[in-house]
């Protein structure tokens, strides 16, 4: 088996795509990848389609090599990666749904997010106005003696996001999970072609909400590695300040709802209020409760100042002095810990299998951090830990964000003490010919991946891939042999993204 | 945990906290709620929020107004979680063909009379979604709006704001939808 390196040598590789390589390889070399991420030597990090192409980005964790192997498929057809590596299945049917090319000897060819609404198929290739096609969405089946069905969604009870959950249970415990997601499909891939690097950005940042920060993040730096600009130092360094902003709210509010979904309001009462201090800091320092498109191309829009500060130092202040007596009450109460230890295990071996990110991955004994095994700048000069654990249950997911809030606390102090003076942004200028980039950034929940190719200043071609696609089928997985009414908390727990994979 | 409650029974509660320049206006808004809906529908207003293919952006913030800050429950705003019990629907996202079903058959599910508020700039026209493929275009290409709350997403003291504006509006017309 080659090297990751030597893999993208073996086709022809690509000069313009930065900062890691891209290669165009032919079936066998396709397949050599393929078998690799069967073998669990290389993590796939992103699968997606061009109306006659497929790429695939993989990474070697250990090296931290990170490469993008492309097959042509002028005939609309390339061998399945699927077929040998389950988490890929849902990202070719998407492939299909959009583009209309078909993954050869795969085992689940069903629609994804397709769901026989749009007018019309394959909307990013050679669209075909049609019919519907008046098929059923066929479920999978679960057999015995007394089993039952419980159907959820696509509206929900509470206030989240729509998708369909099919519970098939015995008794009181659930035997199968069975997802179906794209009910909150806009096309922002399609929406993304041919805009200008103004209107990407604003797309990106509205991929996911709770990660606006994130994609508005991976989006910047994968315009900024296609066209090498340099990014002024204080905007690198404000970046990592609204990141961690974005991470703190997200999962202070994370360790109060799964509270929540145990019946232990408290939590969530006491969580929710530091929880909306971080966000009315935010909007003081950034004019936004989200901080909604701030990271711009080049750099970023708003600049902090002196009440900014303050405002973020008094949020800090705060958690710092309420959130360790909420930390032991989580500790000490009996009745909680019944509900979260040992619920919903994820196995190391499925969590590294699925390259998942994020607390899930961390809580299941997988150390990936972009923010660590990647450094991309400000972290490479930040000192902070990545938590991992090994029990994969939810109380490991728990305690995964409180550590995480606390690297979070101790890397904000660093960068309010260290942030240098200087310009915001660098303009992003044109180039004719086309240019391609790819970035990785750690979002709450996980790593977000955006790979685009511009040309002339403007896209012609963008995926944004949420850290939920390796996510979701894992939740699934935790599920089974758990009773119903933990899913609400098992689902928190994971707290994956609909928008965001639906795009 | 007895120390915490034990706390919390001494300390001012979260909703009455000094007033900066904003919390005095929630204060204020939250009256004007009060009142509204007190007269329109006795002591109760039942909200049943529907995701219609938003970012998140827009439940996020509608979710802030449960939070103590906000504790939109005190005046008898209650988000439920079934449309059978719900007074107003409140819809967000620029409605995804996918969901398109869903929403009307939340809508019809939901007993008269009922109003329907739009919250956010795509639900309005589907914003910067608009001319997807993939997408309705704003929540009253399927279903009828009493209200827009603009914004991306409205900041939760907005969304109070809207729903006072409902409530006037709502008084003022003799049958609603």
């Amino acid at each position: 088996m080659p090297s990751l390196i030597d893999l993208t040598r073996q086709g022809r590789q690509l000069q313009h795509h930065a900062p890691w390589p891209r290669s165009v390889v032919d079936a066998p070399v396709w397949n050599i990848a393929a078998s690799g991420l069967a073998q669990g030597r290389w993590s796939l990090l992103g699968l997606w389609g061009e109306p006659a192409t497929v790429h695939m980005a993989i990474i070697d964790e250990p090296a931290a090599e990170i490469a993008v192997v492309s097959l042509d498929c002028p005939d609309r057809h390339y061998p399945s990666i699927g077929r040998h590596h389950p988490p890929a299945l849902r990202l070719e049917r998407a492939i299909h749904d959009l583009f209309g090319l078909v993954a050869e000897g795969s085992p689940d060819p069903r629609p994804w997010l397709d769901h026989n609404r749009w007018g019309m198929r394959f909307p990013l290739a050679d669209r075909i106005d049609s019919l519907s096609n008046g098929l059923p969405y066929r479920f999978l089946s679960a057999e015995g003696d007394g089993l039952h069905q419980i159907a959820v969604g696509p509206v929900h009870a509470g206030i989240i996001e729509p998708g369909h959950f099919r519970f098939t249970a015995s008794g009181e415990t659930v035997v199968r999970l069975e997802q179906r997601l794209g009910y909150t499909h806009k096309g922002i891939e399609g929406l993304m072609i041919g805009a200008d690097l103004d209107r990407a950005v604003q797309l990106a940042g509205r991929v996911s909400g709770d990660s606006t920060v994130a994609y508005a993040f991976a989006f910047s730096r994968a315009v900024e590695a296609a066209l090498e600009i340099v990014v002024p130092d204080r905007a690198v360094w404000l970046r990592a300040l609204l990141a961690e902003l974005e991470r703190l709210a997200h999962h202070l509010g994370d360790v109060g709802a799964i509270c929540n979904d145990a019946s232990f309001t408290l939590m969530h009462a006491l969580c929710n209020v530091l929880r909306e201090d971080v966000l009315r800091a935010s909007n003081t320092a950034f004019g936004h409760r989200l901080m909604r498109d701030v990271i711009v191309p080049g750099g970023v829009t708003h600049d902090l100042d002196n009440r900014g500060t303050q405002a973020i130092q008094a949020a800090l202040d705060n958690i710092h002095r309420r959130f360790p007596a909420l930390v032991e009450l989580y500790d000490n109460t009996a009745s909680l810990q019944d509900r979260t230890v040992d619920t919903g295990v994820l196995k190391p071996a499925l969590a590294k299998q699925y390259a998942a990110g994020g607390y899930i991955g961390r809580a299941s004994g997988r150390s990936f951090d972009a923010r660590r095994t990647l450094a991309y700048p400000p972290y490479d000069r930040l000192s902070f830990d990545v938590p991992v654990l090994n029990e994969g249950d939810v109380n490991a997911r728990v305690w995964i964000r409180v550590r995480e809030v606390e690297q979070s606390l101790s890397l904000i102090d660093q960068i309010l003490e260290r942030l240098p003076e200087g310009p915001l942004r660098a303009k992003p200028g044109h180039l004719r010919e086309p240019r391609e980039g790819l970035a990785i950034v750690e979002g709450f929940r996980g790593d977000v991946l955006v790979w685009l190719r511009l040309r002339n200043g403007r896209i012609e071609r963008c995926h944004l891939r949420d850290p939920s696609w390796f996510q979701w089928p894992l939740l699934e997985a935790a599920i089974e042999g758990n009773i119903v009414a933990d899913f609400p908390l098992c689902n928190k727990s994971f707290n994956c993204s609909y928008s965001g994979h639906d795009l | 945990m007895r120390k915490l409650l034990f706390e919390s029974l001494f300390r001012r509660p979260f909703t009455e906290q000094a007033p900066s320049a904003d919390d005095a206006a929630a204060t204020e808004l939250a009256i004007a709620v009060g009142l509204a809906a007190r007269r329109r529908l006795g002591r109760s207003l039942s909200i049943r929020e529907i995701d219609a293919g938003s970012c998140n952006g827009c439940e996020l913030e509608i979710h802030a107004l449960n939070n103590a800050y906000y504790d939109v429950e005190r005046f008898g705003l209650r988000f439920v979680a079934s449309p059978r019990h719900a007074d107003v629907l409140m819809v967000t996202g620029p409605v995804t063909k996918n969901m398109r079903d869903a929403l009307e058959r939340t809508y019809h599910a939901t007993p008269n009379p009922k109003w329907v508020v739009a919250v956010g700039d795509c639900a309005r026209d589907g914003g910067c979604f608009a001319g997807s493929y993939a997408v309705a275009g704003g929540v009253s290409q399927v279903v009828p709006v009493d209200l827009h709350i603009p914004g991306c997403p409205p900041p939760p003291i907005n969304i109070l704001q809207g729903l006072l504006a409902l409530l006037d509006q709502t008084a003022k017309n003799v049958a609603p939808t």
